[in-house]
Order: C-alpha cells, then sequence, then structure tokens
C-alpha cells in the first residue's frame, strides 16, 4: 500500500553536496521543500580516524543504498567488462559526499566554458578531437561568477585570490577567471614540504599557489578552524571544520522551517502526468514502507549516476525511453575526471605527510586548460598539478616500490621502514572531454538490492587525453626532481570506470537534441523537472567539480524561485 | 578522484566482486556486531619502548578461531610470517597479529573473502607437499619463500579463483593487519606503527609538527581509545 502526502511546493531527491546547497535559496524564498535522503544523519563521534574503517571498508556505517547500486563498466560495447568496483566511492548520508571528499573547491578556469570556441578561434575547428560531443556552456564563467561567490560564502571556503576584478596577484592563480570578491578565508596553513614543493615550482619559473578548500582556516560563522590532524581523505571531520552541506546550508535551510528532511528514503521512481507531460511527485521507499510525495516541481539532485538511473527508471506513457529522455540524451555525454598516469616520486628524506589532508597543498596551473600555447601539440587541454599532504599507515606502507625491493618479505620490510615517510603521489586532474560513444545505460543483468537494474558505464579514455596524461607526467616529473626526487614511477592511464568526479549524462545546453536540461537546468522536455549535480556539466576542467556542481545548484534553486508561478503552474 | 587510489586495492576479481555485492548489506550489519575487544593494546605501549606509560599487556592472551579452521589458521599464521617476516628489523606480522586480524574479519567486513580462503590456503599447502614433499607450515622459511613466490607468480594453475589473485589477497590483507587500528585485532603493541614510524593518531597538529625535520613523539592509541568516537558504555564491556 502506497501512502499518499501532503502536497508541497519542492521535493528534491538526494540531499548532499547539491541538493544541500539547492534547498536555501529555495526555502529563504519562501518555499515549502521535502528533502528525500536515502542515508542517515551523521555527527562528530561517526568521524573517527580509522584508516581501516573510512579507506577500506566504506565508512560510514549507515544506509548505504549505493554500495548495491555499484555501476558495472567496460571500455566499449564489445568489450568485456572491468573487475566491479567493491565499494562504491560515494556515500548516503545528509550532507552526502561533502562530508568525506577532499574540499577542494575551485572554480571552472573561462576557457572550460567555451572549448569549442575559443579551440576552433586560437588553433581551427579540426583541433576539436574526432568523435567528441564537446559543446561551449549555453553561458561563459562570468554569468556562474556570482554564484561561486554566494556558495564560497555560504559554505565558507578558504583560498587565495589570483585575480581580483582584474587585478592579478601571483600569490595566487595568475590564470583563474576574474573574482569580484576574496574568498571568506585566507587559506589554508602551508607545511614545509609544501613550502619546500612550491619554492622548486618557482624555480622553474612556474606560478605555484595554495588551492581553494572547503575547510575552515580560521573559525568561521561559529565553526572551529582545521585541526590539521590528518584521516580527511574519505574521513568526515569531527570538529565541522570541513564544510559539509550537512553543517552548513542545510541547518541554515532548516532554520526557515520550511525545509523537511526525509531520512532513509531511497527514491523509486519520479512520476508523471501522462495528460499534461509533468511530473507529479516522487514515489519512495523508507523502511520498507511505500510513499507518494506529491509536489509542484521536482529537482534531482543525487550523483551523477544515480541521476541518469533514476531517469531512465522512471518510464511512463509519455517517456517510454525514461523521463526527459524521448530525444535519448540520457546518459550520453558522459565521461569522468581522468586522473590516471600518477606520478609517485621518491625522495631521500623523510616529508613528515603523516598529518595535514589533501586540501592542504599547492597547484600548478601553468599547463591546465588553454593556459599555454597548444600550437604544435596534439592535443588540447591540459592538467592542474597538485601536491599535498596526506599520509595514513596503511596506505603509507602500500607505497610504490620503484624496482628498488621486492613487494614482500625481508627486503620489502627493510624498504618501507626506510620510505614509508619519504614518498608522494600527485594526481593530476586532466581535461576529458565527452565522446559519442562513451555514455551510461542500465545493466541488462547486474540489479539493485531492490531489483532495479544499476547503471552501466561504456566509456574509455581517448587519444586526446592519453596525451595529456603523457604530457602532464613529464611536467610533474620535472617538478619533482627539481624538488630532489631521487626515483620517479609513472602509473598507467587506468580504466575509465567508477569515478567520484563523474559528469554529464544530463547535459546541459541550449539545443534541445543534443542536451537534455536547459541553461537553467531544467528538462528541455519536462518544464517542472530540473537536474543539480555535474550530471549537467558539459566539460571538467581540469579542476575538481563539487564548487562548480554546487554553484549551478544554487542558480537553478534561485532560478525557480524568482520564476516559480511560470515553472510550478505553467 | 582520488579516492580512486586506495578503492583499487581493495578491488577483487570480478566472482568475488560478486560475492561482495550480496554481502554487502550482510557486511554492513555484521560490521556493527562486531567486537568487544579488551583494550589489551592501550597499554602496550610501553612494551614496545614507545615511553608511554601503563599496565603490560597481559602475557599468552589467548584468541579464538573465529572463522578459520585450526588448520587454516596454521598455514596462514605460517604465511603471514614470511609476507612481513621478523628479523633485525624487528618484529613482524606473526608478532602484529595479522593473521588474527584476518581470521576475525573474515567474519564480517571481509566475509565475500572466506571462500577464497578456504581454497586458497588449501591450494597452497596442496602445492608445497607435491613440489617440496611437505605441507605449507612444515617446511623451512626459504622453501616457503619459494612456494609463495610460484603462488605470486600464478605457477600453480590449480588454485581457485588464481594463485595470484590470491597472493594479492592476502597480502592486502596481512599489510591491513598490520599497519590497522589496533581496535581491529592486529597491529598488536603498535608493532606495525612503529615499523614505519607513523606518530600516532593526535587530533591536534600544529605547523612545527608538520616540520619536515619534526619528530613528534608517536602516540600510541587506538582512535577508539578516545571517548569521543566510541561506543557509550563501551568501557563496561570488559
Amino acid at each position: 500500500m502506497v501512502t499518499k502526502l501532503k502536497s508541497v511546493d519542492v521535493v528534491v531527491v538526494g540531499l548532499g553536496a547539491v541538493g544541500g546547497v539547492g534547498v536555501l535559496p529555495l526555502t529563504q524564498s519562501g518555499l515549502d521543500v521535502v528533502a528525500l535522503e536515502a542515508g542517515d544523519w551523521l555527527s562528530s563521534r561517526d568521524f573517527a580516524p580509522d584508516e581501516l574503517r573510512n579507506n577500506f571498508r566504506g565508512w560510514p556505517q549507515t544506509v548505504q543504498k549505493v554500495q548495491s547500486e555499484i555501476p558495472t563498466h567496460r571500455p566499449n560495447s564489445s568489450a568485456a567488462y572491468s573487475p566491479r568496483m567493491a565499494l562504491h566511492p560515494m556515500m548516503n548520508a545528509v550532507g552526502g559526499t561533502s562530508l568525506h571528499y577532499w574540499g577542494l573547491s575551485w572554480r571552472l578556469n573561462p576557457w572550460d566554458f567555451k572549448v569549442v570556441s575559443e579551440t576552433t578561434r586560437r588553433y581551427g575547428a579540426g583541433r576539436i578531437p574526432n568523435g567528441s560531443t564537446v559543446e561551449d556552456w549555453p553561458f561563459g564563467y562570468e554569468e556562474l561568477e556570482p554564484y561561486y561567490e554566494k556558495v564560497e560564502y555560504a559554505i565558507g571556503v578558504s583560498g587565495q585570490a589570483g585575480n581580483l576584478n582584474g587585478r592579478t596577484d601571483p600569490a595566487g592563480s595568475l590564470f583563474e577567471g576574474p573574482r569580484r570578491r576574496e574568498y571568506p578565508m585566507p587559506p589554508l596553513r602551508s607545511s614545509e614540504f609544501i613550502a619546500h614543493m612550491t619554492a622548486a615550482a618557482k624555480k622553474l619559473g612556474w606560478n605555484a599557489f595554495p588551492g581553494p578548500a572547503a575547510i575552515n582556516s580560521q573559525p568561521y560563522e561559529e565553526r572551529a578552524g582545521c585541526m590539521y590532524h590528518g584521516f580527511c581523505n574519505r574521513g568526515g571531520c569531527h570538529v565541522s571544520a570541513k564544510n559539509s552541506t550537512a553543517v552548513t546550508t542545510i541547518p541554515k535551510a532548516q532554520a526557515s522551517g520550511r525545509l523537511q528532511v526525509v531520512t532513509r528514503a531511497q527514491a523509486t521512481a519520479i512520476e508523471v502526468n501522462d495528460q499534461s507531460g509533468r511530473v507529479v511527485g516522487v514515489s519512495y521507499l523508507r523502511d520498507g514502507q511505500s510513499y507518494f510525495q506529491p509536489a509542484s516541481v521536482v529537482l534531482l539532485a543525487s550523483y551523477t549516476y544515480e541521476n541518469v538511473r533514476l531517469l531512465l527508471l522512471s518510464k511512463s506513457k509519455s517517456f517510454p525511453n525514461g523521463l526527459a529522455n524521448n530525444r535519448g540524451q540520457v546518459g550520453k555525454h558522459y565521461f569522468s575526471h581522468f586522473a590516471g598516469s600518477k606520478v609517485t616520486a621518491l625522495f631521500p628524506w623523510e616529508l613528515n605527510n603523516w598529518y595535514g589532508m589533501p586540501a592542504q597543498g599547492v597547484a600548478v596551473d601553468e599547463w591546465a586548460d588553454d593556459n599555454f600555447d597548444h600550437t604544435g601539440l596534439d592535443f588540447i587541454g591540459g592538467g592542474n598539478l597538485w601536491v599535498y599532504s596526506d599520509r595514513r599507515p596503511i596506505d603509507a606502507a602500500s607505497m610504490e616500490m620503484f624496482g628498488q625491493a621486492p613487494r614482500w618479505g625481508a627486503k620489502w620490510k627493510a624498504f618501507i621502514k626506510q620510505n614509508a615517510d619519504r614518498w608522494n603521489l600527485a594526481n593530476i586532474q586532466k581535461t576529458t572531454l565527452p565522446y559519442a560513444d562513451n555514455y551510461i545505460d542500465l545493466d541488462p543483468k547486474e540489479k539493485d538490492a531492490l531489483g532495479f537494474p544499476v547503471c552501466r558505464i561504456t566509456a574509455d579514455f581517448k587519444d586526446n587525453e592519453r596525451r595529456i596524461g603523457a604530457f602532464m607526467q613529464e611536467k610533474m616529473t620535472r617538478w619533482f626532481k627539481e624538488a630532489g626526487a631521487v626515483a620517479i614511477a609513472l602509473g598507467p592511464v587506468g580504466t575509465m570506470g567508477v569515478s567520484t568526479h563523474a559528469y554529464g549524462g544530463t547535459r546541459m545546453g541550449d539545443n534541445k537534441e543534443t542536451n537534455v536540461v536547459d541553461r537553467w537546468g531544467f528538462s528541455h522536455e519536462v518544464p517542472n523537472l530540473a537536474v543539480l549535480g555535474a550530471s549537467v556539466m558539459g566539460t571538467s576542467g581540469a579542476h575538481n567539480p563539487t564548487l562548480t556542481a554546487q554553484a549551478l545548484a544554487w542558480r537553478t534553486a534561485e532560478h525557480l524561485a524568482g520564476h516559480w508561478k511560470s515553472i510550478a503552474n505553467s | 578522484m582520488i579516492l580512486v587510489m586506495n578503492l583499487e586495492r581493495n578491488r577483487k576479481p570480478s566472482h568475488q566482486a560478486t560475492m561482495s555485492r550480496r554481502d554487502a548489506l550482510k557486511r554492513v550489519a555484521l560490521a556493527g556486531a562486531g567486537v568487544a575487544m579488551p583494550n589489551a593494546w592501550s597499554g602496550s605501549a610501553a612494551a614496545a619502548g614507545e615511553g608511554k606509560t601503563g599496565p603490560l599487556t597481559p602475557i599468552g592472551r589467548r584468541e579464538a578461531l573465529e572463522t578459520l579452521n585450526a588448520k587454516e589458521c596454521d598455514i596462514l599464521e605460517a604465511i603471514v610470517a614470511r609476507l612481513i617476516p621478523t628479523d633485525d628489523n624487528g618484529p613482524g606480522a606473526a608478532e602484529a597479529r595479522a593473521a588474527h586480524y584476518i581470521d576475525r574479519a573474515l567474519a564480517g567486513p571481509l566475509s565475500s573473502s572466506r571462500k577464497a580462503y578456504a581454497a586458497g590456503l588449501a591450494a597452497i599447502d596442496a602445492y608445497a607437499l607435491a613440489k617440496r614433499g611437505r605441507g605449507f607450515v612444515s617446511l623451512a622459511g626459504a622453501d616457503q619463500d619459494d612456494v609463495l613466490t610460484d603462488i605470486e607468480k600464478n605457477v600453480p594453475t590449480d588454485v581457485w579463483p588464481n594463485a595470484s589473485e590470491f597472493f594479492e589477497l592476502v597480502r592486502l590483507h596481512t599489510i591491513q593487519g598490520m599497519f590497522c587500528d589496533p581496535y581491529y585485532g592486529g597491529n598488536a603493541n603498535f608493532i606495525g606503527w612503529n615499523l614505519i614510524a607513523y606518530p600516532g593518531i593526535r587530533l591536534a597538529v600544529n605547523a612545527d609538527d608538520q616540520r619536515m625535520q619534526a619528530r613528534p613523539e608517536p602516540l600510541r592509541q587506538s582512535a577508539y581509545d578516545l571517548a569521543m568516537f566510541a561506543k557509550r558504555g563501551g568501557e563496561h564491556g570488559h
């Protein structure tokens, strides 16, 4: 039996990094919101400094809906499936993965919004890689800038401006788009190792600067400053210095009295009125009971895979191939951030990287985006170099051997005894483009705990990504060597499987033949359905996606509030 | 993104991944029901020579065979003692109780690997007998290393699921058992953390602590020695 609940203005599916931001402008404008969240509330006592639990066992022990929904992967439609991941990298909880993410809060650079037109203007149309479906965003950086600022101040971001209203400052990034306002907090503390790496970059003539983080460098809005204790990589913060939506925008929205949070609620379908073609609410399961939550507007705000999946599962007479999918674009233009082709360095001294966190680091954007001349190169885009302080015992002992020792036994033991704190790994985030044959659909065999098919990722990195990978490995190797590294190990390209940086699948754009949502994040086919999250992003740039997804969420929510009558009653 | 780094190490061959999915929900429940382990490690820093005072770990604490049978456990003890041996660089995985960690975890969070351990340990023993004329446990250390090298290199082809995959599984779990928070039954007396000079869990770290030459006094405590992360009432359990 289905319990039909009282109708509300807006129902939000997923109260994580983006849903948790979107509810704030909605409730502040007087709309009543119900947020359905598959996980539960967590508190500081849940955030133990425990590597085994956090990094290997899929902390936390709450309702991990996603754990039975891990997508399958194959590199292309005729290839064998990759081994399925044992743990889903995202989590279900109020605040979602913003509880345990690294907290890096980058803005995209202006080029990322205009990859097609800028590449064509500077190098000619022939430089767009074959098979790529990349498009310019429907607007530029300047349109999103005010929303970046709103989110930076609402959640709290620490950082160093490099371009304030056109005035550049080499202490920050010389390549960033102009900001109208300083960060609300100064950057996180450096460490001696990071300062050493910064000096080495400057010797190479590179602009090295601290990255922006949703972590308090000082007390902010009644919450503590960071204690630098480590365990931030896939761990929550016991002093709430990491600015997840659970401790920032969600409590602010709750204070309005207009946000009802329904935990342990697993959405099973977005329902449609076949006469009007509009959505009418969301069906969900909670503790074994079925509910229907009617609403004037539905905001889909789960992770990229779950956004795509719920649309594809929500079939109706009006949308036989899944909601908002009559043009077959749901699941298309999918890509995940290329962070393979890593570089690991060995130093002949202890780095003391045991404390700090992945957001305490130094960046070089010299080779990101179109910050350098690509004439004569065989790729477009680039990567962000990022060196940080992060080490835990199991991870330290699982180190690369640099061909200098076997992987077990007495010689291995002697090697890790000497070197466990002498290595550093650079994950290099690189431009990744969408391609016609990289996509998500529903797996024909694998099902979740309820019997619904999981997502199937069909995707591989192409020549453009691989060439960036080799190019960036050379830059990172130079940097590590300049800093005194005595051995370097280059990682493999890797597979394009389940990722914490998954983009596309419900892409945003003006052309309704090639995009699922319009420039405001609303479905081209369903006027009262919007999608929040990186699934609407058509390019990745070379930086972490969360802040951009949050800025887009704020913008969509504000648009909804400002056009409530036409959207809710159209 | 970089989360993937750790997760990749957790990857299992596809048939195991299938088990792991099936067990996923069960696993969550089992992990919660886990173990009320006595605080044996909390006073053991003195024994490990780390300068923190406290009562010594009781000598001769016995461990139940929680998941593996006696023979399986003996083989596993012998394997972990070769992977991380006891030598001039100090005690190894045997003293750190890595096999105990694995036996306990196989009842809960690692339950999807139980069948692989049954098959893999038996296969290693059978291979030792066929190639060296004795069961694995009875071989000299150098011969045990030869057998393990063959397993690592996937020489025996009749091992289910696959010899080198099983080797990697045991290696992964042995490292976990050597370096994990001692709450989980491994890293006994902080042997693993001492080996790599991990300065320990401290909740506030200042700029001096992060200098490259800094050697903060090693703190030897479990996360769950800190009441702020523990179950309330846990101190009454033992």
